[in-house]
């Protein structure tokens, strides 16, 4: 998708991770890890810098099959071409995690291929309609039209609440009344904005969690519905991705993927202190982009995935 | 990933399992095998060692015990261990002397606080309470709207506050309301906000200041990983959380939070959530989540309900006829009259292991009004059709369908779920009933 808003978010992008600092600092430190003076100190790599890297890495969720994966890339290097010091280890860790995760712009919104659809799914309190009000008002202020699809018909006052992030957006929602079947809802949606030449439609879906078999399968008819009523659609399912999930989330996006195709990754809550080290995980196995990430709950709380930064404030 | 840690376990203990007693030896390689489950688990890292420590103290302080081999042994001491960190008892749920008891409920965002507050609600409601019900959330886009929906669910009243915005006016405003009308609890629903949020948790104490709380129940989602620590000790240094509220258990997170949460709070897990539908609230049961920290489904206890229920032999029995493939019809009706005795049977699926062919039979959509169709079908053939089921035509399935008051589409259903069962349990030599298990996990149990 092309950065909506994109000169909004270049000015936002430094602050973000300052602020996240901060936000750290602030936390008494309850559990802390001394993990930065692994990389400042220059003193040889011995078990304990090994040891300490591998309680960093833990520590952001990044899993042990994953963790133990890289130590052992790390050991191996060290032993073959001696790594001299910390500075090498964490710059060798810092390529093998970049190698990983990738932050990508993928499916640019083509103009002449109209509506562009975007389904965004997830399990229940990710941040789904709210990274929905955030994307719909960075493209309106990019000059796209856009309408929301309110295909949450299941979850109490869903709907009004994607409401008022229609009208903070100044977005147009297609709606019908609670209980609806969502595909129904969503080929209102594709109607309607195919008759209004409609750039782009978001469409929420209800939190589900990705082993409820029949509800996944109404995601699968989703994607049905969509592909038949508009070529190529879904151009683009977002997984929602809550920063605090554990080694779950690797679950999640194997199941989304399965049955909804998962295009990229939205990483949300990454203002408080979890890392979102899973999205490693999950990018190592899938190979699925890391596209958005949300960082409080304004509508401008959402900026590119920068794989840089996000490897950094790791060891932050 | 799931599978193979399942597997892993018994592979390490069936390699523990030739070895004659604990050595340092065997202590490290399980002790591995389990720090991995519990990362993998979501048990915070910090957690996780100190327990590991704990447990590889006591095994290596273990006298011999004839009576369990070495697997059995660290086995039996992880699982306590585990029950003596996540508690040993059901905790209780503490009302205050003067009513209206306050329960504030308070989390992260997206914890499922609201869900949570209308199952409390239920639940309250069904042990004789009167409770009433208030938002706070004066923040996110139609919060109070949601609860509104939730109580009128759960036919709770609700106190609207309408024209309110501020926090602490509405709650001082509900539980004068409440005092004034016989409500018994005040639950009142917070917005979720960061531990780091200073402003926001500044207005949590205020609140626990005005309305002291009999409860404060720290509502935290199964699936957290790492950070949950951070959270539930920031959340318990500024409030002192009363207990915790574990939600969206009923997906296949393991749930290791719950420990991590316990270790650092010392607060006890007080409810668990299990679905979207506002009766999904259940009771924490420590022994539970022990099995399914360690990624064996509920086994341990389903294993103790099958030898509550079971008998052994029969089991052998059904394995021997198996092999020969002399599963019966009869049998059939056998294993489902088992499986109704054992309790619900999507409790009974989801205490198994998520592998192999029990992932489908979960997927199978079976249910309890289809479990007494069936056997009624089978009660109205003869012995030998039970016994010969190839001779079932359609004259016979037609009077089968007349004699259970069923249709024939029915009754095709049942035969093919028959051969459907047949096949399965084949595939995996025994299966859910068959001995299979049993056999494979009776190293889990204690020797008697
Ligand atoms: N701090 C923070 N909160 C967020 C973020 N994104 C969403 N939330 C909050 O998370 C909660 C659940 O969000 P919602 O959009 O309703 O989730 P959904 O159920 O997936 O649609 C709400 O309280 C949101 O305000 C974020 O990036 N940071
Ligand atoms: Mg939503």
């Amino acid at each position: 998708m092309i950065p909506a808003g994109q000169d909004a978010t270049e000015k936002k992008k430094s602050g973000f991770f300052s602020r996240l600092k901060n936000a750290v600092a602030k936390t008494r430190d309850v559990l802390n890890t001394p993990v930065e003076e692994i990389f400042t100190l220059k003193k040889a790599i011995d078990k304990s810098t090994l040891e300490s890297l591998e309680m960093a890495l833990l520590g952001a969720d990044i899993g042990p099959a994953t963790t133990s994966h890289l130590i052992e890339k790390i050991r191996d290097q060290a032993s073959r071409q001696g790594l001299k010091d910390a500075a090498e280890v964490k710059s060798l860790i810092r390529n093998e995690l970049l190698k990983v995760v990738r932050g990508e712009t993928a499916h640019p919104v083509s103009l002449t291929q109209k509506p562009h659809v975007i389904i965004i799914v997830g399990v229940n309190g990710v941040g789904k309609t709210t990274t929905i009000g955030k994307l719909a008002n960075q493209f309106r202020r990019d000059g796209r039209s856009v309408k929301i699809c309110a295909a949450d018909t299941f979850r109490a006052a869903a709907v009004e609440q994607l409401e008022i992030w229609g009208q903070r957006a100044g977005v147009e929602i297609v709606r019908q009344k609670h209980g609806a079947d969502p595909s129904a809802v969503l080929f209102d949606a594709l109607k309607a904005s195919k008759a209004a030449h409609t750039d782009v439609v978001i469409v929420d879906t209800a939190g589900r969690l990705h082993t409820k078999h029949n509800l996944m399968q109404e995601l699968e008819k989703m994607r049905r519905i969509a592909a038949r009523e508009v070529e190529g659609a879904p151009h683009e399912v977002l997984l929602v991705i809550d920063a605090v999930t554990g080694q779950n989330g690797v679950q999640q996006a194997r199941e989304f993927t399965k049955s909804a195709g998962v295009t990229g990754i939205v990483l949300t809550k990454l203002d408080g202190t979890a890392k979102g080290g899973v999205v490693v995980a999950i990018a190592k196995e899938l190979n699925i982009p890391i596209q958005f990430v949300g960082v409080g709950e304004k509508i401008d709380d959402l900026i590119p995935f920068d794989a840089e930064e996000f490897v950094d404030s790791l060891f932050e | 990933m799931f599978d193979n840690l399942t597997e892993k376990f018994q592979r390490t203990f069936k390699t523990l399992r030739g070895e004659a007693k604990l050595t340092e030896n065997n202590i490290d390689f399980a002790m591995h095998e389990i720090r991995v489950a519990l990362l993998e688990a979501d048990v915070n890292f910090k957690v996780v060692k100190e327990f590991i420590d704990r447990v590889r103290t006591k095994c290596l302080g273990a006298e011999v015990m004839t009576a369990l081999s070495p697997a059995q042994q660290v086995i039996a001491f992880v699982r306590d261990e585990l029950i003596a960190t996540l508690g040993d008892k059901e905790a209780r749920i503490v009302y205050s002397k003067n009513p209206p008891s306050v329960f504030l409920i308070v989390g992260l965002q997206g914890s499922g606080k609201t869900t949570s507050t209308g199952k409390l609600a239920g639940w309250l409601m069904k042990n004789g309470h009167r409770p009433l019900l208030l938002s706070v959330d004066v923040y996110r886009p139609a919060a109070r709207e949601q609860l509104a929906v939730v109580a009128r669910d759960v036919n709770a009243k609700l106190y609207p506050g309408e024209g309110v915005n501020e926090p602490l006016k509405l709650a001082k405003a509900a539980l004068r309301e409440a005092s004034l009308t016989g409500y018994d609890v005040l639950l009142v629903d917070t917005a979720g906000r960061l531990h780091v949020d200073e402003a926001l948790m500044q207005e949590l104490s205020m609140l626990k200041r005005e309305l002291n709380p009999s409860e404060i129940l720290f509502v935290a989602d199964a699936m957290t990983g790492q950070d949950a620590v951070k959270s539930a000790a920031e959340f318990h240094e500024l409030l002192g959380i009363s207990g915790v509220l574990l939600t969206k258990l009923d997906g296949d997170a393991r749930g290791g939070a719950a420990l991590s949460i316990r270790a650092v709070t010392g607060q006890p897990i007080k409810f668990v959530g299990v679905g979207e539908k506002l009766d999904a609230l259940e009771q924490f049961y420590p022994d539970r989540m022990v099995s399914r920290l360690l990624g064996m489904g509920d086994v341990l206890s389903l294993i103790e309900k099958a030898q509550e229920t079971f008998d052994l032999k029969q089991a052998e029995r059904l394995q021997e006829k198996l092999r020969k493939d002399e599963f019966s019809l009869a049998d059939f009706r056998d294993q489902i009259q088992q499986m109704r005795k054992m309790g619900p049977l999507d409790k009974i699926l989801g205490m198994l292991p998520q592998i192999g062919p029990m992932k489908d039979l979960k997927k199978a959509n079976l249910d309890e009004r289809e479990l007494v169709r069936t056997e009624a079908i089978i009660n109205s053939m003869t012995e030998r059709e039970r016994n010969h089921h190839q001779i079932i035509n359609g004259q016979r399935r037609k009077r089968i369908a007349r004699g259970s008051g069923t249709t024939v589409n029915q009754v095709n259903q049942v035969l093919k779920q028959y051969a459907q069962m047949r096949k399965m349990m084949k595939s995996v030599s025994g299966g859910l009933m068959g001995g299979k298990i049993p056999r494979n996990l009776s190293q889990f149990l204690p020797k008697n």
